[in-house]
């Protein structure tokens, strides 16, 4: 038997790594010193972890140490590239290239900044939640300073093709900025085979500490300059001031030379599972769709649509298992998921969607009691649902004048 | 979100489950809802025409645990109750009952709906005379 709740919500945080909470340790006790203090063996001691964890950051994606700016997550990194750029470089241009599956941290950074005189483009995606770099070239005036595209969805774990965009930035001369939080330690990055100038990432998304995370900024060809957004002390490099936390950049670093080294394994071994799942699953349940691109995608993240099952209704049946919906029924508002509806999934079947996220401590057993619950859970509330039965008596429910409500 | 023990038990055990024949003279049926907006619930009556009693009532939902966990309450209410009692229950009796938090009381109003939408539905048809049997009241109208 299988040891309950089981965790497959990757995609919202992941467990930190024993190991990575091994290395974070001393840093708590006795190897407490603040990396900025400069006269005492406490200050070097922190600032020697600190440069080690900057290095272990760059090797993961191809990066140099110098160019690893530290922050609290992915949020800030976002933040501060986009709003950094804009105002930085505000005498070049004024327009910003992103597109509608972005995460929240980016469409509504481009917000603000819409509000302060920038002019955004919102590329639209394809039903695969694709954006095309043709899209990107498209959107390019003169006045661009800056294109910002995910490396992968969060919800529908579709990538972008970052490399080709970064490629078509360098041509025009755009800085090209990447969130990688879902793709850091899943896929392969290369900042430079990609032509990635400023890129976010976060320690929680892939077995590190939450709290922490880096911006990657080029130093070269070209040297990227950001407006500092938070001012103080002039830690790292002016760009982000705050005394660094240590023990969170020790697992930040950690995080990533563990992810870097099992990669390839653990990328394997996550498609796997999830291939399994996916398969178990919807070979048995008629009329379940996975949303996001088929081929692709994340290894670990599957997100599908059970027809005539409403996604809360379903994860209320699969309570031992920890995953997410794209249902609105969990917020105040009747809104389904924006990045379903960016594909063009009707709002039924957005309504209907589960994602699942496969990580470093699943396993096959796991996989397996959770495909059979959900083939018997989307099986029982079939047998509830009026949906489904009008279905079966050959009634076109898209042809019901339904009330909204 | 925090379900109260209620929720959970008529989710797990849900009372009434199917359908009776909407054609059927006896029988009222409502419809209420959208899929578009995450809740469909098909609630139906069986009344007694001699006496108006609603001697049995049935429900299939497509919506959350609370919708329903609403849908099923209802339909245990329903039963025993005369067509104009029926009309009594309101959505905040059903809120108390199931604890439903805040962001769950549409779920009650949609069940209430389809309360209103049944009865109606079957004085439709009692009132459009003996042999024709009338269509279901569709979506909350």
């Amino acid at each position: 038997m299988v040891k309950t709740p089981i965790y497959m919500d990757n995609n919202s945080t992941t467990r930190t790594d024993p190991r990575v909470v091994e290395a974070m340790m001393p840093y708590f006790t006795e190897r407490f010193g603040n990396a900025a203090s400069r006269s005492h063996p406490f200050g070097w001691e922190a600032e020697a972890a600190v440069e080690e964890a900057r290095e272990q950051v760059a090797g993961l994606i191809g990066a140099s140490a110098k160019e690893v700016i530290v922050t609290s997550g992915a949020t800030e990194g976002n933040n501060l590239a986009i709003k950094g750029v804009a105002a930085m470089y505000k005498k070049k241009g004024n327009h910003v290239v992103t597109q509608v599956t972005e995460h929240k941290a980016v469409l509504d950074t481009c917000k603000r900044l819409e509000r302060d005189g920038v002019q955004v483009t919102y590329l639209p995606v394809d039903k695969y939640g694709q954006v095309h770099p043709d899209q990107v070239r498209g959107a390019l005036t003169d006045k661009t300073v800056l294109v910002s595209i995910m490396a992968a969805n969060n919800e529908i774990g579709t990538l972008q093709p970052v490399a080709a965009i970064g490629k078509l930035c360098k041509e025009k001369g755009v800085l090209f900025h990447t969130d990688a939080v879902q793709a850091a330690g899943k896929i392969p990055l290369d900042v430079e085979a990609m032509g990635i100038d400023l890129l976010s990432l976060s320690a929680h998304k892939m077995y590190g500490p939450k709290g922490v995370g880096a911006l990657y900024v080029r130093k070269k060809d070209p040297r990227v300059r950001l407006e500092p957004q938070i001012d103080g002390g002039g830690h790292e490099r002016g760009m982000r001031s705050g005394t660094l936390p240590v023990p969170l950049i020790v697992g930040l670093g950690a995080a990533c030379e563990l992810a870097r080294r099992l990669l390839p394994e653990e990328s394997a071994k996550t498609f796997a599972l999830r291939e399994r799942l996916r398969t178990s699953i919807m070979d048995r349940l008629p009329e379940s769709y996975l949303n996001g691109h088929p081929t692709e995608r994340l290894p670990g993240n599957a997100n599908i649509s059970f027809a005539y099952v409403e996604g809360e209704g379903l994860m209320m049946g699969i309570k031992d298992v920890a995953v997410s919906s794209g249902s609105a029924c969990t917020s105040a508002s009747l809104e389904p998921s924006y990045v379903l509806r960016a594909l063009g999934v009707g709002d039924e079947l957005a309504h209907s969607s589960i994602r699942f996220g496969i990580g470093r401590f699943n396993t096959e057993a796991e996989v397996d009691y959770v495909a059979d619950l959900v083939v018997r859970e989307v099986s029982r509330l079939r047998e509830m649902s009026p949906l489904f039965e009008m279905v079966q008596q050959g009634i076109d429910i898209k042809k019901i004048e339904w009330a909204a409500h | 979100m925090p379900y109260s023990d209620k929720i959970l038990e008529h989710y797990n055990n849900p009372r009434n489950v199917g359908s009776f024949d909407a054609k059927s003279l006896d029988v009222g049926t409502g419809l209420v809802g959208a899929p578009e907006c995450g809740d469909v619930m098909k609630l139906q009556i069986r009344v007694n025409p001699e006496t108006g009693v609603i001697e049995d009532a049935r429900f299939k939902t497509f919506g959350c645990g609370s919708a329903i966990a609403s849908s099923s309450l209802a339909t245990e209410w329903l039963k025993g109750k005369s067509v104009d009692e029926a009309l009594g229950i309101k959505n905040t009796q059903i809120v108390e009952e199931l604890a439903l938090p805040p962001v769950k009381v549409h779920c009650s109003v949609l069940a209430e709906d389809a309360i209103k939408a049944a009865v109606k539905n079957y004085q439709e048809k009692q009132e459009a005379a003996e042999p024709a049997a009338g269509e279901p009241v569709g979506a909350g109208a």
